[in-house]
């Protein structure tokens, strides 16, 4: 019936449920726009495009220019080798009429095509394109099937799983309910409009109305359109009261999948509140009650926060009444963490440590704490630090971890460091043991700064290294997706903190010094040598990463991390002289040269070069251009030069080309050829200590 | 509306929505949920609606009576539907705006997630804390697992914090300020008790001897499960868990000690738990045909008006 000569549709799914996690909506629309496009193909529905809505209350998706009939299938089957479908005479056989009856085509029907293999029968089959209805139908059912989520959930006395529970499914393609069934809910014509601004089903009499019918009943379908209204709302609210509010764009993706109908409000707190630090108001403010802190036009924070209700612009009076109390209660309750914590001094905490468990095989957080003051001291000893600055070192070593048992960062886990350096100010500690003690968390996540601070440098290596040896040393790595102890952001840690601050000290004695503190304590399960080597192969991966990040080729990055990466400010310098000497084509042809002449010469000693032994010019030439080079590079890597060391080798090009085409080193005579070898040899060792040339790829064009 | 007003309208609203109305458990919980009506009923196959005040016990929370927000034993109030209906959000909904008379369209009522877990239970669910403008004042659960056991079928609980709610609705800011009568105060009736329990909490419990009645309760519990009598051993395994707490916020556990503490609550509550069922499927769960059962199990799914033809049962006996 409905495939008269009608146009394109559109068509719509709305699996309505019970309030869906906010956290769970961004990688659901995201899920179902990909996967809603895949299977309205696979089921062959011809559409113009789909997209995903959702609400905490709905997940959509929305298909746009749905063609009332999809397209046709042709569709080849291979049957018998020609041999067997006819006989000598060409007539078809038994095989044939098997073939051709089990595809539903007669036998005169059957095509013959030429293969590799041989001729082959093959039976042409083409299928009518399905009706939009049924298509969309199958494809709707399977993208709701096979839908997952970060948690999911029974019901009832269901078996079926799902975010939360699914109450109704509205499927229309034009005006007609596509039918279909999850779990005994059959799909409808019916929505639900908001939750408390409608009453009862909400009937939609054709797809092309659905976001307009539901707009109606207080339901903004699209997210973008939300957001916009919370963003823009938001700072409206703010600028009334002479204010902006601080942008947090995690915050607002949120509140975009806590509401089908935001409204922005602006509530108020008591300005004496301002007297605790800023962290203390805004960290409550935005992870238990979701608003947006207010500040002025010269940053500082006003009294006073902006929150989103669900519902409509008035009788808002209640609401920000309401929400003003709770923020009060909240406040009042981080006001007295903060007072209780600062009537002892920070360091009074550090012996509550032993109450944190580290992790039940690595010891309690003080035993973290020994160990860091251990590494730390270590560490600074070794890059020379001022008696003052290795007495900040120590101090703010054992006072690192003390905030974590204090009231605030037990109540908020990730005020922590940031507490420490405020209570150790107010215990009297110097500010730089303050700032060290925040540094040594830095950087917490991708992109964040490292320490500016040296001892909070110092620290923060420490920290992290204890962290990664404790538990490599218990057999615990990152491996695919498993990261439960977040290892790999230390290892970045490490690795940023190392090449942004230039910091030259041996990774693998920090490494080893990290392992023997847990090899002492007897927590180590594997020997501490396979410790260090499992955390050096970690760190070479992330460093080589980092600098492929920063834009450098990653043979080039490669050649210079194999001639060791200890020493990771050096191995960075390597790679990025490596990288500009390589934009040289006398450079690049040497590279050439070298790689050949070490696979000519391998790896094994081929001792001295006996001049009395050379026939060619090209032999002198090279050899005296070797000398040359190995005295510029010596003096170059004392330099820690490289451009100048590479430079120097590039000047070896051409006698290392004239000598391979005017020279045979395979000579017949024996001495002369293991002469020409190690003359080689030596040609191909001057790079040694900055790169392992041989792994850079020869590009194109040289 | 005085604080035991409220508790009356709530009383009124779920007997109506075919509430079982229980009185509270006569021992010392954490929570509502560890009472038998819940814990125990929420098991095995036969349905159940029941909602009751819960006074519940959490001694960390104490504050000499002096915190407007914190109290040593506050009240719940909490209503248990087995299996969750269809409609079991509308019907929570029904008891703000309906009983309390909180009209949603002047006030914010949001669901934000908020999956609840009771290690020492064996039990978690999935669901939210219901904000109204921004408070906390209820937490709704889909039970997943309870004891150990998968859930089947899975009950809603509802839990009211009736302290909340109550300064919400009277619009007070210190819980002790709260009107129980139009002549007494909560604080008249309560702050003694929050007092003295606190000073008992904090400074004079004696360590050694709860040690020693966590041992006692808990050979107590074994010995009742041996004998398979259930409910006196659920009983030892409350008062157990209320000594665990006592020490815990006493500070006389270390981080070891109280992971193995909770480890042999949850191993009591667990063994309880499978011999509950046990015991209900001995009886031939008599409660199966209870609350309407059969024509509740399969009604009305999607919102299409049609109606699923008279057919009933089939479900109850997987």
């Amino acid at each position: 019936m409905s495939e008269r000569t009608a146009g394109p549709r559109d068509a719509v799914l709305e699996v309505g449920a019970e309030e869906i996690p906010a956290r769970f909506l961004p990688g659901a629309l995201e899920h179902i726009e990909r996967e809603g496009a895949r299977l309205l193909t696979e089921e062959r529905v011809s559409f113009r495009a789909a997209r995903a809505f959702g609400t905490p209350r709905r997940l959509v998706l929305y298909v746009e220019g749905v063609a009332p009939v999809g397209p046709a299938l042709a569709q080849e089957v291979r049957g018998p080798a020609y041999s067997v479908a006819f006989d000598a005479a060409g007539k078809p056989t038994r095989a044939a009429e098997g073939f051709a009856r089990s595809r539903g085509v007669r036998v005169e029907d059957l095509v013959t095509r030429e293969e590799a293999k041989g001729r082959f029968v093959y039976a042409v089959t083409r299928e009518a394109g399905r009706p939009a209805k049924e298509a969309l139908g199958s494809a709707f059912l399977r993208l709701v099937a096979g839908m997952s989520f970060p948690k999911s959930m029974r019901w009832a006395d269901r078996d079926f799983r799902f975010a939360r529970p699914i109450r109704w499914i509205l499927a229309l393609s034009g005006d007609e309910v596509v039918p279909l069934e999850v779990d005994g809910i059959k799909a409808g014509r019916h929505s639900s409009g908001h939750r408390f601004l409608t009453k009862g089903a909400l009937e939609v009499a054709r797809a092309e109305d659905y976001i307009e019918v539901l707009r109606a009943a207080y339901c903004v379908v699209d997210q973008r359109e939300r957001r916009m209204a919370i963003s823009r709302g938001a700072s409206d609210a703010a600028k009334a009261i002479g204010g902006r509010v601080v942008q947090d764009d995690g915050l607002l993706e949120e509140l975009t999948f806590l509401a089908e109908h935001p409204v922005a409000l602006v509530g108020r707190f008591d300005p004496d509140l301002l007297r605790l630090p800023r962290e203390v108001i805004v960290t409550p403010m935005r992870d238990h009650q979701r608003y947006f802190p207010v500040e002025d036009t010269s940053g500082r924070l006003m009294p006073a926060f902006v929150a989103v209700r669900d519902g409509l612009a008035s009788h808002l009076d209640a609401v920000r009444r309401g929400n003003e109390r709770v923020l009060a209660a909240r406040l009042e309750d981080a006001r007295f963490f903060y007072e209780e914590d600062t009537k002892v001094p920070l360091e009074r905490y550090v012996e509550h440590l032993s109450g944190i468990i580290f992790h039940e095989r690595l010891g309690t957080m003080l035993d973290k704490t020994r160990r860091i003051e251990a590494l730390a001291a270590d560490v600074a000893c070794r890059l020379g630090l001022s008696g003052d600055a290795r007495a900040v070192v120590a101090r703010s070593a054992e006072l690192a971890k003390a905030d974590l048992v204090t009231h605030m960062v037990r109540e908020f886990p990730e005020l922590q460091g940031v507490m420490g350096r405020y209570y150790a100010r107010l215990s009297g500690e110097s500010d730089d043991v303050a700032q060290a003690i925040f540094e040594h968390y830095l950087p917490r996540f991708a992109g964040d700064s490292v320490p500016e601070s040296v001892p909070g440098v110092v620290l923060a290596l420490a920290d992290k290294m204890d962290t990664i040896a404790g538990f490599f040393g218990i057999g615990i790595q990152p491996s695919g997706s498993e990261d439960p102890y977040a290892l790999r952001r230390q290892v970045a840690g490490i690795v940023a903190i190392l090449v942004e601050r230039r910091v030259s000290m041996p990774v693998s004695l920090l490494a080893s010094q990290s392992a023997s503190l847990f090899a002492d304590a007897g927590a180590l399960k594997l020997p501490p040598d396979e410790v260090v080597e499992a955390i050096l192969d970690f760190l070479r991966q992330r460093l080589r990463a980092t600098l492929v990040d920063r834009g450098i080729q990653y043979d080039l990055v490669d050649a210079a991390l194999a001639a060791g990466f200890d020493d990771v400010p050096d191995a960075l310098r390597r790679a990025e002289a490596l990288a500009s000497a390589s934009d040289t084509e006398e450079f690049r042809r040497a590279v050439t040269g070298y790689t050949r002449a070490s696979r000519i010469a391998g790896k094994e000693d081929r001792g001295e070069v006996d001049e009395s032994l050379f026939d060619e010019p090209a032999e002198y030439a090279l050899f005296a251009a070797y000398r040359n080079a190995r005295e510029r590079v010596a003096v170059a890597m004392e330099r820690r030069d490289y451009l100048d060391a590479f430079a120097a080798m590039a000047a070896l090009a051409d006698p290392i080309d004239v000598f391979f085409r005017d020279v045979l080193v395979m000579a017949e005579d024996e001495s002369r050829r293991r002469n020409r070898l190690a003359l080689l040899a030596r040609v191909a060792a001057l790079a040694g200590g900055i790169a392992d040339l041989s792994r850079v790829v020869q590009s194109e064009g040289t | 509306m005085t604080f035991q007003e409220m508790i009356q309208r709530l009383e009124s609203y779920w007997s109506a929505q075919g509430c079982v109305l229980q009185q509270p458990y006569d021992m010392e919980v954490g929570a509502g949920t560890m009472a038998p009506a819940t814990f125990l009923r929420a098991l095995g196959p036969e349905p159940w609606k029941v909602a009751y005040v819960q006074p519940s016990r959490r001694p960390a929370d104490a504050r000499y009576g002096e915190n407007p927000n914190r109290v040593f034993l506050h009240h719940q109030y909490q209503v248990i539907l087995k299996p969750s209906p269809e409609d079991v959000v509308e019907r929570y909904l029904g008891s703000l705006t309906g009983a309390l008379g909180i009209d949603p369209i002047e006030h914010d009522i949001r669901f934000v997630e908020d999956n609840w877990e009771a290690p020492t239970l064996g039990a978690w669910g999935t669901g939210w804390e219901v904000w109204l403008d921004g408070m906390e004042i209820t937490q709704f659960t889909y039970f997943q697992q309870v004891g150990g056991i998968d859930a089947r079928p899975v009950s809603a609980e509802i839990t009211y914090g009736l302290e909340r709610l109550c300064m919400y609705l009277q619009d007070v800011d210190n819980v002790f300020d709260l009107a129980w009568t139009p002549e007494i105060t909560y604080g008249e009736i309560q702050r003694q008790f929050e007092v003295e329990h606190s000073k008992y909490g904090f400074e004079l419990a004696d360590v050694r001897t709860l040690n020693l009645l966590f041992d006692t309760y808990e050979a107590e519990a074994k010995r009742g499960l041996a004998a398979s009598v259930v409910l006196p051993s659920y009983d030892y395994v409350l008062k157990c868990s209320h000594i665990f707490n006592l020490l815990d916020s006493r500070g006389a556990l270390g981080v070891s000690e109280r992971t193995a503490f909770v480890g042999r609550v949850r191993a009591l509550a667990r063994a309880c738990a499978e011999a509950y069922v046990r015991k209900r499927e001995d009886l031939g769960f008599p409660l199966m045909a209870a609350f309407g059962a059969r024509s509740l199990q399969r009604r009305g799914r999607g919102r299409e008006p049609e109606q699923t033809h008279g057919e009933e049962g089939g479900g109850s006996s997987e």
